[in-house]
């Protein structure tokens, strides 16, 4: 068991401060604060619109909040695109998986190597020793990645014609491509079968355990968030309501009511 | 049972080197057996080749709708053009001048409105087209001679003193650097930039995700493209020693367009059949000039309907033109 102040001992990987984001008049995200610790498996749980994806897409580039600071190892990202995101080692899939589709599983996972090399149009057409050398680990890399993920039999497949839970472990193995020390992953579980997700869980843990990575995920899966997370953060209507280990967090009366509704909703309802 | 599979790809292998060697005899032969006129419309092949190839970078690798494409065309034969004649350039010399204006030009154009996502940018670009054409009319600065366009264009010289003035001569002089865009380009396919690409293609956001710098790729690909129809019109300018405004209007970038949906986006022998169809069919169809539109609009459709992906789509992880290129590379070395 965890103990629950175990992680305070644990750096801070990735903190938001006063995460602001709003979209015309909703504000979808309001000076929210997460803290991430190294080496911890975080959960960012809460009900459906409750602003868990929009701080994904400010933390990952693909908005830019209007307002707060986002901290990675120490250094303000707010604001920067995604590539130089990626470039400084946050790597993210998405809720609805997001696959180069007509491109093989292999290519598909080369594509997290691409920050790691730096080869131009000039290399690349006469194929200098560098440009050489940089496909070369690209392709092991991915190889090696291909292997982990077990789809090492259709590496050759196009991601289109590959089964859904395949494809959601290949997205993974894409983020883990660009060889990331924050891996980010929007509701890796869903549209899983009981016997997938079991699975899902056992890579994710094997990977904190054998590798210098930290995971952030969105979560519906309780299962899955109860058992595999250090930490447990909640959101509701775009704050922050609770967080904690899985078990104060589970017992907690407002996250109770944020996901149930209180006895007051269900009179009002009826 | 692997094993199997194996032996039957290196018998296709095999096989497709042969025919790759067979086509490459008929190029060679055919300027000997042909008469200049049917020369001259292997030339022209060989610019439609070039151009499809261009846009082939832009709207088959990358997947922007560029309906402008002529006017990167334009700008590379009135380059040659007009330094040719005022200045008395040579006019490979212009060759590499004129990629690298119609590079720059699409740079300076392109920045501000890459951002665009497809219908928007396809309306843009035919926009950028037309202008420039509209500006070659109207006679800025007294260069480009309006309406008339620019006379009086050298033919290439090498040095030694040799003139490169007669059909076969522009016919090989053209397919070299068809050869040699083709070889380039199969590497630039198989590699970081390539993949890159076409990860945009694919998807934009994903690609933003796993760090591709979206917008510079994106103008690298116009860059490029540019580029390359630069040197077409180049070899246009030269060839028929004149250019005006009207070898360059939107219908030509429309053909551009047909070339690599035809032959199939992304596929670079599909690029080379597309072009054969649009240099070859008015040809074959002269007897029936007054069809020639309705024939060639039924086959599009056709094509749309029963062929979405061309006639040469390209493979992916199975063997391809490119895969054979770089297998039979590999068994040289």
């Amino acid at each position: 068991m965890p103990e629950p102040n175990n992680q305070k001992n644990k750096p801070i990987i990735l903190e938001t401060r006063k995460l602001t984001k709003i979209f015309g008049g909703l504000t979808a995200v309001s000076a929210f604060d997460l803290a991430v610790h190294e080496g911890e498996i975080s959960s960012l749980i809460g009900p459906n619109g409750a602003g868990k994806t929009t701080v994904f897409n400010a933390v990952t580039g693909i908005y830019r909040p209007e307002g707060g600071q986002i901290i990675f190892n120490g250094e303000e990202i707010t604001g920067k695109k995604p590539h130089q995101i990626v470039a400084k080692g946050i790597a993210r899939t998405f809720q609805n998986i997001r696959l180069f589709s007509t491109m093989t599983c292999l290519e598909n996972i080369m594509a997290g190597q691409h920050c790691r090399a730096s080869a131009g149009v000039w290399g690349s057409i006469f194929r200098t020793a560098r440009q050489k050398n940089e496909e070369k680990r690209a392709l092991e890399i991915a190889e090696s990645r291909v292997r982990q993920v077990r789809l090492w039999e259709i590496r050759n497949d196009l991601a289109k014609n590959i089964a859904y839970g395949s494809q959601r472990m290949l997205e993974i193995a894409r983020a883990l491509a660009s060889e990331p020390t924050l891996l980010v992953l929007d509701e890796p579980s869903s549209g899983l079968n009981p016997r997938e997700t079991e699975d899902l869980m056992v890579f994710l843990k094997d990977l904190i355990r054998q590798e210098n990575v930290t995971i952030l995920l969105i979560e519906h899966d309780m299962n899955m968030v109860m058992g595999i997370s250090d930490w447990v953060t909640v959101m509701d209507g775009g704050q922050k309501i609770a967080e904690g280990t899985p078990d104060e967090v589970y017992n907690n009366p407002r996250v109770i009511e944020a996901y149930l509704g209180t006895d007051d909703d269900d009179e009002e309802e009826i | 049972m692997e094993k199997k599979a194996q032996t039957g790809l290196i018998k296709f292998f095999g096989s497709g080197q042969n025919a790759l060697l067979i086509i490459f005899g008929i190029f060679i032969m055919y300027p000997f057996l042909a008469s200049n006129y049917f020369i001259d419309i292997a030339f022209f092949f060989g610019i439609y080749a070039l151009l499809g190839l261009s846009l082939n970078i832009v709207l088959g690798e990358v997947g922007l709708f560029d309906l402008g494409h002529a006017g990167f065309y334009a700008i590379g034969a009135y380059t040659t053009a007009i330094l040719n004649t005022k200045f008395g350039i040579p006019i490979l010399v212009l060759l590499p001048v004129s990629a690298l204006a119609a590079a720059l030009f699409a740079y300076i154009v392109c920045s501000p409105v890459i951002h665009l996502q497809g219908d928007y940018l396809l309306i843009v670009t035919m926009g950028m087209g037309e202008i420039i054409r509209l500006a070659l009319i109207n006679n800025p600065f007294d260069l480009t001679g309006g309406p008339n366009g620019v006379f009086g264009i050298d033919f290439p010289s090498l040095p030694g003193g040799i003139v490169i003035d007669s059909s076969i001569e522009f016919y090989f002089l053209i397919w070299i650097i068809v050869g040699l865009s083709i070889l380039g380009l199969i590497r630039l396919q198989n590699s970081r930039v390539g993949r890159a690409w076409n990860y945009i293609r694919e998807d934009e956001i994903a690609a933003g995700a796993s760090g591709i710098n979206v917008k510079n790729y994106k103008l690298l690909a116009f860059v490029l493209g540019a580029a390359l129809a630069g040197v077409a019109g180049n070899l246009y300018a030269t060839k028929l020693m004149c250019v005006s405004p009207e070898s360059f209007t939107f219908w030509e970038s429309c053909l551009m367009f047909c070339i690599v949906l035809i032959g199939g986006m992304g596929s670079i022998p599909g690029v080379i059949i597309g072009a054969a169809f649009i240099s070859l069919f008015p040809e074959i169809f002269r007897p029936f000039a007054m069809y020639r539109m309705l024939i060639f609009g039924s086959a599009m459709m056709l094509m749309m309907m029963f062929r979405p992906g061309g006639a040469w789509p390209r493979k992916r992880g199975g063997p391809s033109f490119t895969s054979l290129l770089s297998r039979a590379r590999r068994n040289d070395a």
